[in-house]
């Protein structure tokens, strides 16, 4: 084999060796997490609240706990994000766009921890009480950022030939803009707006603060509210084994539910043209 | 009176001039053909004429471009309005991520054209009928634009533009990204149109200037040299300069 040909095969199996390994780290964690988690797994565990040790109990309470945040956390961050991307990307060329830009590039950088304690001075003890609307406010500023950088970068891919073309038919901007461009990167922003809601599903520090934390089912708003990560941190903190399998196997439940949301939300806005 | 009546205009990019004091007039129902080397601002010319260029930050046109004798490069103009009435087939095709149908129906709808859905399916078969497309797609209208060939999705772009009723159509080398038969097929178009509309085409070949044409147009370094019916181009022009890139010798 001449030198050319070496040089490709070396670097060819170099490259598969690097994916292979991180996908295979990626096989580990969430293998690990299963042989540790599915023991503990039951119908009673998603079902149940946390009971004392030795009488069983289950996170059915933080699940729901957790999906309330999420969804309005979601709500309000992933339509924001969205206009605020879609607008950096259109008309956010001059100093305020720059400026936009700047702070949301800071936000994505600051740990979440510094959100928790945000939303806490400025709600919880001007409220004086621990809230699921203050623990999803929390998840909210977290993700805009997200959301707006992943929208803008998508949105400006797509090619200044098709809005050309719109507008050449007599469409005004905003309309190319919300019938022409937003369609076309559907699939993208679609793809950050998970990349989010995933950051989000998985942060325990901020809602330590706001959401606090409850060992009850709960609907209302103005209320403590459970979640999967602090309940997960409350099993793992403890000294009991039992607690500790329990921790597992909330983990493996977190993992899944973002995968089904994920495969959802590609399912559902994957492009039909 | 001609359908477009252009006096004195320069085109500016930031400080950069790439049209200078062009004047011509563009009589209705006829083709014109706009030749010259790249870069000689035939395509920023063409472009002016629906004012697209003002998608373009830091440019500035200079002069007036009476359209049945509206100045349409006064700042009052209503663009949107300007752009219904002058269409407009880009050099690549471009067609939107919809279905066949909804390509050339999104030209209707947003300018609410249509009375109904019945009369929305009527304008969408007939302006793919008038750009040669209809019986190739009719069985597939519901099926992703992308799916078809380069030549299709360019006479598809046509009947988008078509779909709306303009006046005017503009043409940004409409074929020269396509094969010789799909060029053919773009070119009996232009020529079948004409009793209809008024076409400006940009075109590199010479060749496709001559077949389709009444009059034609040939631009260098952002001057008009020359502006003669067609015949008289390729047999007889009046400037040296037209000859010598007529016959390969530049450009």
């Amino acid at each position: 084999m001449d030198s050319r040909r070496i040089t490709n095969t070396v670097m060819t199996t170099l490259t598969a060796i690097c994916a292979l390994g991180v996908v295979g780290i990626l096989v580990l964690i969430i293998g690990y997490i299963a042989i540790q988690g599915i023991s503990s797994l039951s119908l009673a565990f998603l079902i149940e609240t946390p009971k004392p040790v030795g009488e069983g109990g289950g996170i059915g309470n933080a699940i729901v706990g957790s999906l309330i945040l999420l969804s309005l956390a979601a709500a309000v961050g992933i339509p924001l994000g969205i206009a605020i991307g879609t607008y950096l990307s259109e008309l956010g060329d001059g100093w305020f766009g720059t400026t936009v830009r700047f702070v949301a590039d800071s936000m994505i950088g600051i740990p979440s921890i510094v959100f928790g304690v945000f939303v806490y001075a400025l709600v919880v003890l001007k409220q004086g009480y621990f809230s699921t609307l203050a623990g999803s406010l929390a998840l909210a500023l977290i993700m805009i950022p997200i959301v707006t950088r992943t929208t803008e970068e998508i949105v400006r891919l797509v090619p200044k030939s098709m809005r050309e073309g719109a507008l050449a038919l007599g469409a005004p901007e905003w309309r190319v803009t919300w019938d022409i461009v937003l369609p076309a990167a559907r699939a993208g922003i679609a793809t950050g707006a998970m990349l989010a809601v995933a950051r989000v599903l998985g942060e325990t520090a901020p809602l330590l603060f706001t959401a606090f934390g409850s060992r009850f089912y709960n609907i209302y708003l103005d209320e403590p509210m459970a979640s999967m990560p602090v309940q997960i941190y409350n099993y793992a903190i403890s000294p009991f084994e039992e607690w500790h399998a329990k921790a597992w196997a909330a983990t493996l439940v977190l993992i899944t539910l973002i995968l089904v949301i994920n495969i959802v939300v590609r399912y559902t806005t994957r492009r039909n043209y | 009176m001609s359908k477009i009546s252009v006096t004195d205009l320069d085109f500016f990019y930031g400080k950069v001039q790439a049209l200078h004091n062009i004047s011509i007039e563009i009589p209705q129902n006829e083709v014109i053909a706009f030749i010259g080397p790249s870069g000689c601002g035939k395509s920023t010319f063409l472009r002016t004429l629906n004012r697209m260029n003002d998608t373009i930050p830091n440019t500035r046109a200079d002069g007036t471009i009476l359209i049945d004798g509206a100045n349409i490069n006064d700042p009052k103009t209503d663009v949107v309005a300007l752009r219904r009435k002058v269409g407009m087939v880009f050099q690549k095709s471009n067609p939107f991520p919809k279905s066949i149908f909804d390509n050339v129906a999104y030209g209707i709808q947003i300018n609410g054209i249509h009375s109904d859905k019945a009369d929305l399916a009527v304008r969408v078969e007939k302006a793919l009928t008038d750009a040669a497309l209809w019986n190739e797609v009719k069985d597939r209208l519901n099926t992703s634009a992308f799916g078809l060939s380069g030549g299709q999705q360019q006479r598809l772009c046509i009947a988008r533009a078509l779909a709306v009723q303009p006046e005017v159509i503009l043409m940004d080398e409409p074929a020269s990204a396509l094969d010789p038969m799909a060029t053919q097929k773009i070119e009996e178009l232009v020529v079948e149109l004409k009793s209809q509309y008024t076409i400006v085409i940009v075109t590199h070949n010479m060749q496709q200037a001559a077949r389709v044409s009444d009059k034609t147009a040939f631009f260098m370094l952002g001057k008009l040299v020359e502006y003669n019916p067609t015949d008289k181009m390729f047999t007889n022009p009046n400037e040296k300069l037209t000859e010598d890139y007529i016959t390969g010798r530049f450009g």
